[in-house]
């Protein structure tokens, strides 16, 4: 199986679908921002996992260390018009999609200031404004959105294109073949990326899919496919950067598999008893921003110490991150109702909707509702203090969680 | 004021809403070519072309979830189901995506997209094709559920809909769409959360839920004429907004309830409407909250097992009177 698996990687790392194994540096200036993007992606993902640790960071956290040059290849090919969608480990794309660091970090913290204002978290970034429409936690979700959205462009008469991006694992969801079906029979401007990291969680690839070669697989539903190399950001870039304009120009969509390795577990909760160190080392030779960043000095783009002045400056905006999330208030547990609906003509505030209160005609919204139900809502929230020492002792320790918090409450009940 | 059946009344919703606005399109199954399973989008192909009346492959969580999509960026989608059990196959969309996204990205997307499908028995479809699911939609937060049983209410409430900015699971039926009624002419939206009174009395409120209004209205007639029995129909038309107030008002002043609903018992409308009245009005119920519902089986093809097993006037007759037992 795992000289398999070997084989299957060595021909998707020499297949770019005869693109030349060196593609030229951009300008001086991109080889900067680029360069930069997958810095900040970098030691923001180091520092979510630290606060993950500290317990200042709940539920699933899943980083996306040793795929920044797919992140940052592809989505610099894209317009700022252009849409992007991505899955629960997207906080590498709001960052370059140019989502303060800060606004990221307080919604990983379930801060007021986060970009999802807390109710997504990790898994649900959102930045409208920058067309960034989403994190999504369900595996293949967010293809028939893509598509809708895809569909919205044409329809209005844009040159508007949208980037879906999701894992190797989504490719067996029901979701994949209607998606690329229906985008490809009513020619909608979208670009299905798969970002094979190798693993559907913790099952390899070829112990997923039939098909390994997953640029293949959309093929019969007339979504013609291609590779490039997932830890060459100029690569990344120029296949998306093709795909798009076929896209956007041809209305063909396309799939795009970019082949790349996560260096850390699914999530943190993940003791990584499926692979091998030795395999995780293989891949880390082959580091996209330690690659990228020995080549701009070799070519003599940059000094190292340039380089090292990069990085030191991407932990600084780390820093900054925390220091603005740790300062964002939780948010006001009087909102916990607001933004169900869009209030308008047909719900005009929530009593209309909501059956729970002792007054059902009180012709208000539920943040008004008086002292009884805010002192409910104020125990119930004086809960989210219990576990917090054992999941801290469990996270440090390496393990983290539901398995673990699970764990804590069952030690909580117990008295422990 | 004309009279016209409940899927011309929709009809005439739908065509009047694509003319309004130019965001407005319907895609679903067979809607456009073959003019909709249930003729409900009859000739909008031909007056709107395949721009904005779209036949999709049969493909229905994807369907949804490009409504979804197409909603969150300006655009007005209306999805056409071809049954409320076909959409168990897109519960992912509506659930997870459709109803959540207005709260978990924090308020910055609208999803005002119409899921419509009709429901109900009586046609021998068998267990796949006929069942009453409103009450799987009333559960989630964040959607709005419509249940419209006369044309007039099914074509104020679609236009309702299709402006609102909210995502709406549009319940029609396969019953109701060959009922007549009178629709006002020019007649705009109405109001979601707004219950009617079918029929006044004093002796017990009997609440009906999408075809079972009109049950109810048929019983209460028989209760009046065989019985003595006075019975107040009231028909909620949304579950979500519902408008308790008026079921409640009713109750303070009957004293007794039943609720029929042709979906199963089971966690149903009735279950949690009996909750609600017993919750708001227990010093004023002189029996307990009756419920007629479904039977609680997959519904079967055979006809008389069919007609067996959802409620008819004799079943909400039954149930109004056994709340007088002890008098």
């Amino acid at each position: 199986m795992a000289s398999e698996a070997a084989a299957q990687r060595e021909t998707a790392k020499g297949k770019r679908d005869g693109r030349e194994a060196l593609h030229p540096l951009p300008s001086k200036g991109t080889c900067e921002a680029v360069l930069r993007k997958m810095m900040l992606i970098r030691r923001f993902e180091e520092r979510a996992g630290e606060m993950y640790a500290k317990a200042k960071i709940g539920g699933f956290l899943h980083l996306c260390i040793g795929e920044e040059a797919t992140i940052v290849g592809a989505t610099q090919a894209l317009r700022d018009t252009d849409y992007l969608l991505s899955t629960y480990r997207e906080h590498g794309q709001a960052l370059a999609r140019g989502t303060p660091a800060g606004v990221v970090m307080a919604e990983l913290f379930g801060r007021v200031d986060g970009c999802s204002k807390g109710r997504g978290g990790s898994m649900h970034l959102f930045d409208m404004e920058r067309r960034f429409l989403g994190g999504y936690g369900i595996v293949g979700g967010n293809l028939p959105l893509a598509t809708g959205v895809a569909l919205a462009c044409d329809y209005n008469g844009t040159d508007d294109a949208v980037l879906c991006m999701f894992g190797d694992g989504a490719t067996n969801q029901g979701t994949f073949g209607e998606s690329m079906n229906l985008a490809a029979l009513w020619r909608l401007p979208v670009v299905f990326m798969v970002i094979n990291n190798q693993f559907g969680m913790g099952t390899a690839l070829e112990r997923h899919s039939a098909v390994t070669d997953l640029s293949k697989k959309a093929e019969g539903y007339g979504v013609p496919g291609h590779r490039c190399d997932g830890m060459d950001v100029l690569d990344v870039h120029a296949a998306t950067e093709e795909v798009l304009r076929i896209a956007r120009e041809d209305r063909r969509p396309q799939l795009l598999e970019a082949i790349t390795y996560r260096f850390r577990g699914h999530s943190m909760a993940d003791p990584e008893e499926y692979r091998t160190k030795e395999e995780v080392e293989e891949w880390r030779r082959r580091d996209p921003i330690a690659s990228f960043s020995r080549r701009l000095v070799e070519e003599g783009v940059f000094p190292q110490e340039e380089i090292e002045r990069f990085d030191r400056e991407a932990v600084e905006r780390v820093d900054e991150a925390v220091r603005f999330a740790d300062a964002s208030p939780f948010p006001d547990l009087d909102s916990l109702y607001d933004d169900v609906y869009v209030l308008g003509d047909q719900v005009r505030g929530w009593w209309t909707v909501d059956e729970r209160s002792p007054e059902p005609h009180r012709g208000e919204r539920e943040r008004e509702s008086g002292a009884v139900p805010h002192g409910l809502a104020e125990a119930g929230a004086a809960y989210a203090a219990v576990g917090d020492v054992q999941a801290r002792r469990r996270r440090e320790q390496g393990r983290g969680g539901p398995r673990a918090a699970a764990e804590d409450r069952d030690t909580e009940r117990e008295g422990g | 004021m004309p009279v016209m059946r409940y899927r011309e009344a929709l009809n005439q919703a739908l065509r009047e809403e694509m003319e309004r606005d130019q965001r407005v399109f319907i895609m679903g199954e067979d809607i456009g070519v073959f003019q909709g399973a249930f003729k409900v989008t009859q000739g909008l192909f031909q007056e709107f072309g395949e721009k904005r009346v779209r036949d999709t492959p049969i493909s229905e969580n994807t369907i949804v979830g490009v409504g979804v999509g197409a909603a969150m960026a300006g655009l007005r989608p209306i999805v056409e189901l071809m049954t409320i059990n076909f959409s168990l196959l897109a519960m992912d969309q509506i659930v997870n995506h459709a109803a959540a996204i207005h709260y978990m990205f924090g308020g910055q997307a609208k999803v005002p997209l119409v899921v419509r499908m009709p429901q109900g028995a009586g046609h021998q479809l068998g267990p796949t094709h006929s069942h009453s699911l409103e009450a799987l939609y009333l559960h989630i937060p964040g959607l709005l559920v419509a249940a419209p049983s006369t044309p007039a209410d099914a074509k104020g409430l679609l236009k309702a809909a299709i402006r609102d900015d909210n995502p709406v699971i549009f319940i029609e039926h396969e019953w109701l769409y060959g009922q007549r009624g009178e629709v006002p002419e020019n007649g705009g939206p109405m109001r979601f959360g707004e219950a009617v009174v079918r029929r006044e009395g004093a002796d017990v409120t009997i609440v009906g839920i999408s075809r079972m209004a009109v049950t109810a209205e048929r019983a209460a007639e028989q209760l009046a004429n065989e019985h003595e029995v006075e019975a107040e129909v009231i028909d909620p038309r949304t579950l979500r907004p519902l408008d308790l107030d008026t079921i409640l008002a009713s109750v303070r002043k009957t004293n007794r309830a039943v609720i029929v609903e042709e979906g199963w018992p089971h966690g149903g409308v009735g279950a949690n409407l009996a909750a609600l009245i017993q919750e708001q009005a227990f010093d004023h119920l002189d029996a307990p909250v009756a419920r007629v519902t479904g039977a609680d089986v997959p519904m079967p093809y055979s006809k008389p097992l069919e007609q067996a097993a959802f409620p008819h006037e004799e079943h909400v007759v039954h149930a109004a009177l056994s709340l007088f037992r002890d008098l």
